[in-house]
């Protein structure tokens, strides 16, 4: 049998491709559920105060929010199976109040939990294998990976067996749990970056060397809140037996040289920005040359037991193209859009990636209710070998479905509001859940979103503009991604009223840049205008095949600046 | 001492549910409409010390004084933005939190 075979028949209704526990994995999560457990139990009889409290409940994903508790669940890199979807659903509803919001950072996150809950939550999880450990705190956070992992045409290697092994292995070194800062890292196979690796604390690029070896290139030192940087190369190409080596060699100087004095400054990506890339790839080589390596050695086994886990699912031989597909396209324009839009090549023959789009008009960026879930879920084991992924984008994703299943999955999906075709463009939003619920924000985003997504509600002049990054932020943390959208949107506090500073050119992609700010806040009603208008100028500037962030590059960003002075001079107080 | 310029109330989040919660005459209340008001520096440091003695009880966590500002009725409204969220719930679920009648003490 193969190892494919052997997991299906160990397990009926088994996860095709993703990452099973083993005995190790199981009894790791169990002991840590029952350990928190016990924390809260100790919490509420008052053995523990909060401030000995909050370190434990960080540590498994739950924090205090400006209406009640939030609960975030990891989704190790963005993979996830039907029966852990329904799962999600289940827990939305019995514990919490019937959604749950799906993040940039592949997380779930639910919004209502209850501090007494939450321990039974959590072994309700890791029933289906998942868990909130190391979505928090000083640790090494969960690993991410292109949502497209193992199935876009323009891949070298499937990221995944990657980021697996490098969670296991951080899992392990409690050393790291107690770092100066968190740490994130993100992992990409393919030529097109869609897990914005250049922004992380360490990004991984899957390459091949001129003789068809596999190996890394690392970047380090990247980042957005407070101060924003675009991460810089540390190593080049390192060997795949060379890799954990080389990030323990980052780590401990990292760990080494930290600053530990100032929490803001503490990030991997000033001290990069601080010594410069230069001196850093120096102490890190000197480092992985002094350093017994012995003690991590890469263990071909073990990568290939976990590489195992992402075995293709039985894909059909099939024709190229489908003429069911052609066929439905034709008679039904809102599938032909659909199909446009958010359905993208597969690199098997005959099958198509599907981007589920949780911004639907005015709704909540990432929000699904539990019907949706059960839905995503049902879909995914009709038309997609029971997988489901969470991009960064806060979209699903179903990454095996047959060209001549579109329609079918069109239909189900159209009927649960699931269908809004509008992946990668103006409405597909990113926005973190702002001062709706955040207590850290400054500002809303949510209805900023909203408002935008609105505005732009014409379906056919969200496709005529294109390709189009809008991301938003509550607060300088910039979970929303704010720097690296092509319109970037900060929602601040001036003078006791929230107000909002936009920022354009962001990237977050192989060719990353920060955006540069517009210029002076303006008020919440105003964001749409402003939105509107910078469009209308790209529209009218653009050449022939030109993305938004491409005229913004050709044109320069002054242009662009007087379009809002314009508007300020009309009248309106910007 | 921070100068006390605008009436004041005390809120917090309730340990075991995370709702958030008002100093009232007689205890933790969901309702801002019935927190307690203190209308002088000192009558806010008493408000203070009886967060303290809650957060001890491991009754709340993060309480904090809010400026309000009295209504005709009697009854206080936070004068900043966030707490007037905090008295409501998200301005996008307005089919959840205190604003829709939910949660209870
Ligand atoms: C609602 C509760 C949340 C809290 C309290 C929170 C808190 C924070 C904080 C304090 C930072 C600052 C990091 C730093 O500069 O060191 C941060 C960064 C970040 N958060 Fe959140 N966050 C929340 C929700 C989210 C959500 C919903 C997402 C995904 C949509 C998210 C994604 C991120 C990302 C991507 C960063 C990265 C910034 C960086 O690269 O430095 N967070 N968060
Ligand atoms: S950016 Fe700020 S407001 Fe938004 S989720 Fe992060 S911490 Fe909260």
């Amino acid at each position: 049998m193969t190892a494919v075979d052997l997991r299906v028949a160990q397990r009926p209704n088994a996860p095709m491709t993703t990452y099973r526990y083993d005995e190790y994995d199981a009894a790791f999560v169990s002991e840590r559920v029952a350990e928190f457990r016990e924390q809260v139990n100790r919490r509420l009889s008052g053995a523990l105060t909060e401030e000995e409290f909050r370190p434990f409940r960080l540590m498994n994903g739950l924090y205090l929010q400006l209406h009640a508790y939030m609960l975030r669940v990891a989704i190790p890199y963005g993979t996830l199976t039907a029966r852990q979807m329904r799962r999600l659903a289940d827990i939305a509803d019995k514990w919490d109040k019937g959604y749950g919001h799906f993040t940039t950072r592949q997380n779930l996150q639910y919004n209502w939990p209850k501090l007494v809950d939450t321990p039974d939550i959590l072994e309700s999880l890791a029933d289906v294998e998942m868990h909130a450990i190391q979505t928090s705190g000083n640790c090494i956070r969960n690993v991410t990976a292109d949502h497209f992992a193992g199935v876009a045409p323009d891949e070298i290697e499937d990221p995944r067996p990657t980021a697996e092994f490098l969670r296991q292995w951080s899992s392990l070194h409690s050393e790291f749990s107690f770092l100066p800062r968190k740490f994130k890292i993100a992992v990409t196979g393919a030529a097109h970056d869609r897990a914005a690796i250049l922004v992380h604390d360490i990004g991984l690029r899957i390459v091949k060397n001129d003789t068809g070896e596999i190996g890394y290139q690392v970047v380090v030192g990247g980042g957005l809140g407070r101060s924003p940087f675009i991460g810089k190369v540390v190593g080049d190409f390192v060997p795949r037996e060379d890799l954990l080596a080389f990030l323990e060699a980052i780590l401990r100087v990292y760990n080494r040289f930290g600053r530990r004095d100032n929490k803001y400054k503490a990030r991997v990506k000033i001290l990069v920005h601080e010594k410069g890339i230069d001196e850093i790839r120096a102490a890190v080589e000197a480092e992985f040359a002094a350093m017994d390596r012995s003690a991590f050695a890469h263990d071909p086994e073990e990568f290939e037991r976990i590489a195992a886990f992402f075995a293709p699912p039985p894909y059909e031989s099939l024709p190229a193209t489908s003429a069911l597909l052609r066929a439905a396209k034709l008679e039904t324009p809102a599938f032909a859009n659909f199909v446009d839009v958010n359905v993208g090549a597969h690199k098997i023959p005959g099958y198509a990636i599907v981007t589920v789009s949780l911004k639907p008009i005015g709704g909540v960026p990432g929000d699904a209710t539990s019907a949706q879930m059960r839905v995503l879920a049902d879909a995914s084991e009709r038309f997609g070998f029971g997988e489901l992924r969470v991009s960064h984008e806060q979209n699903i994703i179903l990454p095996h479905v047959k060209q001549d299943d579109l329609f079918a999955l069109w239909s189900m999906l159209d009927a649960a509001g699931l269908a809004t075709a509008n992946a990668g463009l103006v409405s597909d939003i990113i926005s973190c859940p702002g001062l709706d619920y955040c207590s850290l924000a400054t500002a809303r985003s949510i209805p900023i979103a909203q408002a935008i997504s609105k505005r732009f509600s014409d379906m056919s002049r969200q496709r005529r503009i294109g390709k189009l990054g809008v991301k938003i932020s509550g607060c300088i943390n910039a979970c929303g991604h704010h720097h690296v959208g092509a319109i970037g949107i900060l929602g601040l506090e001036k003078k006791g009223q929230e107000s909002y500073q936009i920022t354009l050119g962001g990237d977050p992609t192989f060719s990353a840049s920060i955006g540069e700010i517009l210029g002076p806040g303006v008020t919440a009603e105003q964001v749409p205008d402003v939105v509107e208008h910078l469009v209308d100028y790209y529209l009218a500037e653009r050449e022939e095949g030109e993305a938004f962030i491409d005229t913004w590059r050709r044109i320069g960003h002054a242009r662009f600046k007087d379009v809002l002075r314009r508007e300020g001079e009309d009248g309106a107080d910007i | 001492m921070p100068v006390f310029k605008h009436p004041q109330i005390l809120i917090a989040s309730n340990l075991t549910d995370g709702e958030v919660v008002f100093l009232g005459s007689s205890g933790w209340e969901r309702d801002h409409r019935r927190a307690r008001v203190a209308r002088k520096a000192e009558e806010a440091t008493a408000l203070e010390a009886l967060g303290k003695r809650d957060i001890s009880a491991n009754r709340v966590v993060d309480v904090y004084l809010a400026d309000v500002e009295i209504g005709s009725d009697g009854a206080p409204t936070p004068l900043h933005y966030r707490e007037k969220m905090r008295v409501k719930g998200p301005s996008v679920r307005l089919d959840l939190g205190k604003q829709a009648g939910e949660g209870a003490l």
